[in-house]
């Protein structure tokens, strides 16, 4: 793995690295009222589908005054002040610098923005979309905030290098349609692939942290949390209609096959308030990328249906007999007492203490991932709304279960629900989330 | 037959071990400090410690407590000689009808004896699990805040006593 060095060295024989490209020079902040109020609020859409203030806003603070520390695997970045503040926003930045950010990933002054912010996915939006957005933003309260200083370590904190990433990764140039393709589907190909940036969270990428383009949308991880495939490979035991995915998109639950959470229940949160057109359009996309008419896929289903279906109504003792007599040749022995005294009086339906609807567990989507991350968070942490918000709830263990007991849990989940072999190392994944938990 | 280690007391008890903790605890053990609120832990009333840490009795069986250190509220003192937590509560009046309050100060004492400052920002983070239906909440902070300092008083008097 000779890359990282070989970039390293190439960064360091061009000339000029601080600034890339010509400085824009800096405009009065445009008056609210020279933006028409249509196309403001067509911004205002965009900006709920790419979630800007999921990133460019603090815990606590104000909306799009940024200061949210983004974690990647090369360091801390911070989201920026998106505000039309003078001085510590994008207020002096015109509409045509503004528009070389997204389209080029350079700022108003011309140094390269680290690709955090997803200029490879931006670039492909319409000038009229990008305007649109330039409106929204400049019409927002302007916020004096600073944005806390990266903590990038060497060489990733010299600007030079991203210069070379893009020349390795980068592929400006907006979006063309699929003319094989109706104006729907269309539509949400360039919403997904463009300011939806999908891919940022949905896409492995390689090591030095670009998109893989032979794994597209194959699944990636984000803040510890793994993001699901949105292709062919998708891991869900049951497959997604476009109708089901846009349920999920607009309300964060669906019946057979998930709830949103970790960062993805920012994004259902924000997506509820988009028109509906736009969130059918993006299910119509998505769901044609992981429409995979296989028998094998389709046996698959079945069988979780039919494991669904024959828990249901079990009386709670008969439950907890089956599920512990069905361990005994199994190391996850314990694994399934602890399901059948702790998870299933709400998670196998008829249970005695049963909410009525948490979804069971042969239908779900984090016990077949290809990572234990996403169920080691949902055991220990469990599901929270936010204050104020509506949404389902399930109490987190952490503290009830020691880590022995959910690693052997978690395991169990995998090999009785996700159908998969056990996953390697969970008791350093368990210890690691446990340490994190505790040091909050 | 599972083995229980409760307010320091060791128990052993004669139930499913399928059987949450807070039904033992009031129906077995006769505490009832902890309180049945929701019976799917979202509200916190039924809240105790599990070495040292905040757990939502209603929702934990005692299958997976073997063994380990239990703590209710009536392991923090008595009504003649409450503990510094209940003490703060009752200075501050923090409770109204009282049904959500031994779990608030089970939730509260496992911060304080992991960090003796919390700030009001900790603190309120720290308790947002735990519901109150008749709005004390401002009492409530107080109180946690109040009981934070008690217990820093009592560990500088007996740091003083260890060094005298």
């Amino acid at each position: 793995m000779n890359a990282p060095r070989t970039v390293l060295a190439t960064a360091f024989l061009i000339p000029g690295l601080a600034l890339a490209a010509p400085a824009i020079a800096p405009v009065e902040p445009p008056a609210r009222g020279s933006f028409d109020a249509q196309v403001i609020a067509r911004g205002a859409e965009l900006s709920a589908i790419g979630n800007c203030k999921g990133c460019h806003t603090a815990a606590d603070g104000k909306p799009f005054a940024g200061g949210r520390p983004l974690k990647t695997p090369f360091g801390t970045i911070h989201g920026t002040n998106i505000t039309p503040d003078p001085e510590t926003g994008i207020g002096r930045w015109s509409e045509a610098a503004f528009r070389r950010a997204m389209h080029e990933g350079l700022d108003r002054q011309g140094r390269n923005l680290y690709p955090a912010f997803p200029y490879d996915h931006f670039t492909k939006l319409t000038d009229a979309d990008v305007g649109a957005l330039y409106a929204f933003m400049m019409t927002r309260d302007p916020v004096s905030a600073e944005t806390p200083p990266n903590q990038l370590p060497f060489p990733y904190n010299i600007r030079g290098f991203i210069s070379v990433w893009k020349n390795l990764y980068f592929e400006p140039g907006r979006f063309q349609a699929n003319p094989a393709r109706n104006a729907e589907w269309n539509r949400g190909a360039y919403l997904v692939e463009g300011v939806g940036h999908c891919g940022a969270c949905h896409t492995p990428r390689n090591t030095l942290g670009a998109e893989r383009r032979d794994r597209h949308l194959a699944g990636g991880e984000v803040d510890s949390w793994h993001a699901p495939a949105l292709n062919t490979e998708s891991p869900s035991p049951m497959p997604w209609t476009a109708a089901q995915l846009d349920t999920y998109l607009r309300t964060g639950i669906e019946d057979v096959h998930a709830i949103a959470a970790g960062p993805m229940a920012s994004v259902t949160r924000t997506l509820a308030n988009v028109t509906p057109e736009d969130t059918r359009a993006i299910a119509v996309y998505v769901a044609s990328l992981m429409d995979r008419q296989t028998t094998e896929a389709k046996q698959r289903a079945d069988e979780a249906l039919a494991q669904a279906r024959s828990a249901a109504f079990a009386p709670a003792n008969q439950l907890r007999d089956r599920t512990v007599a069905a361990s005994d040749d199994r190391p996850q022995s314990s694994g399934a007492t602890i399901y059948a005294d702790t998870c299933a009086s709400c998670h196998d339906p008829g249970r005695s203490l049963s909410s009525g609807g948490a979804l069971h567990l042969s239908l779900a989507i984090a016990p077949a991932l290809p990572t234990p991350s996403n169920l080691i968070h949902l055991t220990l942490e469990g599901i929270a709304p936010p204050d104020g918000a509506q949404g389902r709830s399930m109490p987190g263990f952490a503290g009830a279960l020691t880590n022995d007991q959910v690693t052997a849990l978690v395991q169990y989940l995998r090999v009785e629900f996700g159908r998969k072999t056990a996953w390697r190392n969970v008791d350093e994944e368990v210890a690691s989330a446990v340490n994190d938990i505790n040091a909050r | 037959m599972v083995t229980l280690e409760v307010n320091g007391q060791t128990r052993q008890i004669d139930a499913d071990p399928g059987t949450p903790l807070l039904y033992v605890l009031r129906d077995h053990l006769q505490l009832n400090g902890a309180k049945f609120g929701c019976g799917l832990g979202q509200c916190g009333a039924c809240t105790v410690m599990v070495e040292g840490q905040a757990v939502l009795s209603c929702v934990t069986p005692i299958s997976v407590l073997q063994g380990r250190r239990i703590t209710t509220v009536e392991g923090l003192g008595t009504p003649q000689n409450p503990g510094p937590m209940q003490r703060a509560f009752i200075e501050e009046q923090a409770a109204q009808c009282g049904y959500c309050i031994p779990g608030m100060m089970m939730r509260a004492q496992a911060l304080l004896e992991r960090s003796r400052s919390p700030t009001k920002a900790e603190i309120r983070a720290h308790m947002g699990a735990n519901l109150c239906r008749c709005g004390t909440h401002m009492r409530i902070l107080r109180a946690i805040d109040r009981a934070a300092r008690l217990m820093q008083a009592e560990d500088s008097t007996s740091a003083a006593k260890g060094r005298g």
